[in-house]
């Protein structure tokens, strides 16, 4: 922890309200986490952890039924949480950048590249067309799109999923952003594209130093690119620290079941440990641990109270009854009362 | 004699080219031979065009092959009736990628289940209710599953309603075309595993689709590569994935995800993209991005020949000349 950190959340929580406010869905509760400048965090989860609602959240692009009920988000030491809307525009795509799932998406099909990845700069620094239009030829190739200057004029149909990949990623460095958030950025990618796109990623991460967020579902991602590791399920993240050190020896119960879980290349034709049931409805969550119905070791405690997060080996924390110095009295029988 | 033999299948498509129309032809899949036996699984896997959908459509009978053929039990399918062919369809299933597409939302599960043999056996509802029951007890679903609606479950338990209606007509192949991507990792374990116990209960063999490579090589015995609607190389599964010989083959496994942050391997990053397949490379299709390519790849066409007991379609193997074929660990 010696480093400062570029983002810290601390006890971040966001709830989506129903309308009459009789629902509410904990899609992120409770979380904390650090990333410094030059590092790179990995965000895993399964589809309704969270995961994409706490990259939202970062950048304060909820949508209107959610809340975000308590927590702080200290950005280069300011709390996003505090700025106006005028504010958190200046910081979006300047200081913050985010990468999404589906290029097609989020490229307009309407306009021009060159004046898709020149509008961030016109914006934030107030360029003139040419200059930034230079700028922009500059960013694909940096990216690697060949003969940049004719394809600033062409339109996103006319370029293949992994090159408009590739310009969304340009647009994201366009303003030299402290931290690029990417969510799922290669699972629309062929392997040998994803392949390319990460080491590219990697090599703008360097020579900017640039902070990264990887969210994704995709653990090899987390083992190829990523400094620290998030686990979350449930809305809450379960385990944190090191990725060797999470991969090496997995604390929570559901991170280690998720990593033999997968089939690995080398162990041939094995049969797989498999995690039994479902991933919990955040609308209808159990007492206590929200992973205990699906846990080979959970015990009473589990059932009972939430566990908080425990420090464990090399700056790793983890949210687990089984981590507690008295597991399974003590501290867990007080949660029951 | 292997259960189903495809020998030089071929699927052209007919496409416009630009606004004027002048026409182009896609080779989808281009003289493309494999055998699947009885019990096994053989695995496929490419990058998205190389043809490996159109391949499993051309093996569950929804395309006709435009060249070659396919022999289902030594029977050639070009040659059969209608009511053989009627017959092939029975023994040839599918499960597809996503559950929340290919399970009707206004049909109760049992109905679904039910629906192949409403429409191929003479069943009383009784014996049909009975099949329902067997099946949801073979995927491991409740009985009570029947009498509910798809969008009561969860994608795991979807993707079980359809593997048991694609075993409700007791098939002898299973096409799977990207069975679990479409799943939660922590429930694909659950899915893979129950294929496989499905495998080995009732004799099944699989056509297995999927652009995960360590989920093909955990469920295949046999795996092809495709590149552009050839195979480059196939053989047997656990030494394919550990000696790759074709050049794409092993870039394709280099490029893979490593399962952990201890896995250090030597990534060969191919240039480029997949051309279109409207308009695919002279000689070999994978030259322009190989980093081996030498000049003869340029205008000659490689084959698949046998290299130690695996099939490679590459000139690097065939060629005198050249000191050793290079290989390469991953």
């Amino acid at each position: 922890m010696s480093t400062r950190a570029l983002l810290e959340l601390q006890n971040l929580s966001t709830h989506y309200v129903s309308a009459k406010g009789r629902r509410v869905v904990r899609a992120v509760e409770d979380v904390s986490l650090r990333v410094a400048a030059g590092e790179t965090l990995g965000i895993v989860g399964e589809s309704g952890s969270g995961k994409s609602t706490l990259a939202l959240s970062i950048l304060r692009l909820l949508p209107p039924a959610a809340r975000i009920p308590s927590g702080r988000m200290l950005f280069e030491g300011e709390d996003l949480l505090q700025k106006s809307d005028a504010e958190m525009r200046r910081v979006r795509g300047k200081r913050i950048a985010m990468i999404l799932q589906d290029p097609m998406a989020s490229l307009n099909p309407l306009f021009t590249i060159g004046d898709q990845v020149a509008e961030p700069i016109r914006v934030h620094e107030g360029a003139t067309r040419a200059s930034a239009w230079a700028r922009a030829r500059d960013l694909l190739k940096a990216v690697r799109i060949p003969s940049p200057q004719a394809r600033l004029s062409q339109h996103p149909h006319e370029m293949s999923g992994g090159m408009r990949q590739r310009i969304v990623g340009a647009i994201g460095i366009s303003c030299e952003p402290r931290l690029l958030i990417a969510d799922e950025p290669t699972t629309s990618l062929d392997l040998t594209i994803q392949a390319q796109y990460l080491n590219l990623l990697r090599e703008l991460q360097r020579a900017h130093g640039l902070a990264l967020i990887f969210i994704t579902h995709n653990l090899g991602i987390v083992a190829k690119m990523c400094d620290q590791l998030a686990v979350m399920y449930a809305g809450r993240v379960v385990e944190q620290g090191p990725v060797r050190q999470i991969f090496k020896a997995p604390a929570h119960p559901y991170t280690r079941a998720l990593l033999s879980s997968i089939p690995r290349m080398s162990d041939g034709r094995q049969r797989l440990t498999a995690i039994d049931g479902q991933p919990p409805d955040l609308s209808a969550l159990p007492p206590g641990c929200a992973f205990a119905p699906r846990c080979p070791s959970a015990f009473d405690a589990c059932r009972a109270a939430e566990p908080p997060e425990i420090a464990g080996v090399a700056n790793s924390r983890v949210r687990c009854w089984l981590a507690a110095p008295d597991a399974g009295r003590g501290k867990a029988g007080n949660g029951a009362l | 004699m292997a259960m189903l033999e495809a020998a030089a299948l071929s699927k052209h498509f007919r496409a416009r080219r630009g606004l004027f129309g002048g026409r182009g032809v896609v080779r989808a899949v281009d003289g493309v031979s494999f055998a699947i036996e009885g019990g096994r699984t053989l695995g496929v896997v490419g990058e998205s065009g190389c043809g490996k959908t159109t391949t499993a459509k051309l093996v569950l009978g929804l395309e006709e092959p435009t060249e070659g053929g396919i022999r289902f039990e030594g029977c050639d399918l070009n040659a059969l009736d209608a009511a053989g062919r009627r017959n092939y369809r029975k023994s040839v299933q599918a499960v597809f990628q996503d559950p929340y597409a290919s399970l009707n939302p206004r049909m109760r599960v049992g109905a679904i289940i039910a629906e192949p043999l409403v429409t191929n056996e003479a069943l009383t509802a009784k014996e049909t209710r009975r099949a329902v029951l067997r099946l949801l007890d073979l995927v491991a679903l409740p009985a009570r599953s029947a009498d509910l609606f798809p969008h009561e479950f969860s994608g795991g338990q979807r993707q079980r309603i359809a593997i048991a209606r694609a075993l409700a007509l007791s098939p002898k192949l299973v096409v799977l075309d990207e069975p679990v991507s479409a799943l939660d990792v922590s429930i694909r374990a659950q899915i893979l595993n129950l294929l496989r116990d499905l495998q080995r209960e009732l004799g099944l063999s699989y056509l297995f689709i999927a652009h995960d490579l360590a989920a093909v090589a955990h469920m295949s015995h046999t795996i092809a590569v495709m590149y552009l609607g050839k195979i480059v190389e196939s053989g047997e599964a656990e030494s394919l994935v550990r000696v790759p010989k074709h050049p794409y083959t092993q870039a394709l496994f280099s490029a893979a995800l490593p399962s952990s942050p201890e896995e250090r391997r030597d990534e060969i990053v191919l240039a480029g993209e997949v051309p279109s397949p409207l308009r695919p490379p002279s000689g070999c299709r994978f030259h322009p991005r190989c980093p081996s390519a030498m000049e003869r790849c340029k205008d000659e066409a490689p084959v698949l020949e046998e290299i130690e007991g695996r099939l490679v379609a590459c000139h690097l193997y065939n060629c005198v000349a050249l000191p050793g074929a290079p290989e390469r660990q991953t």
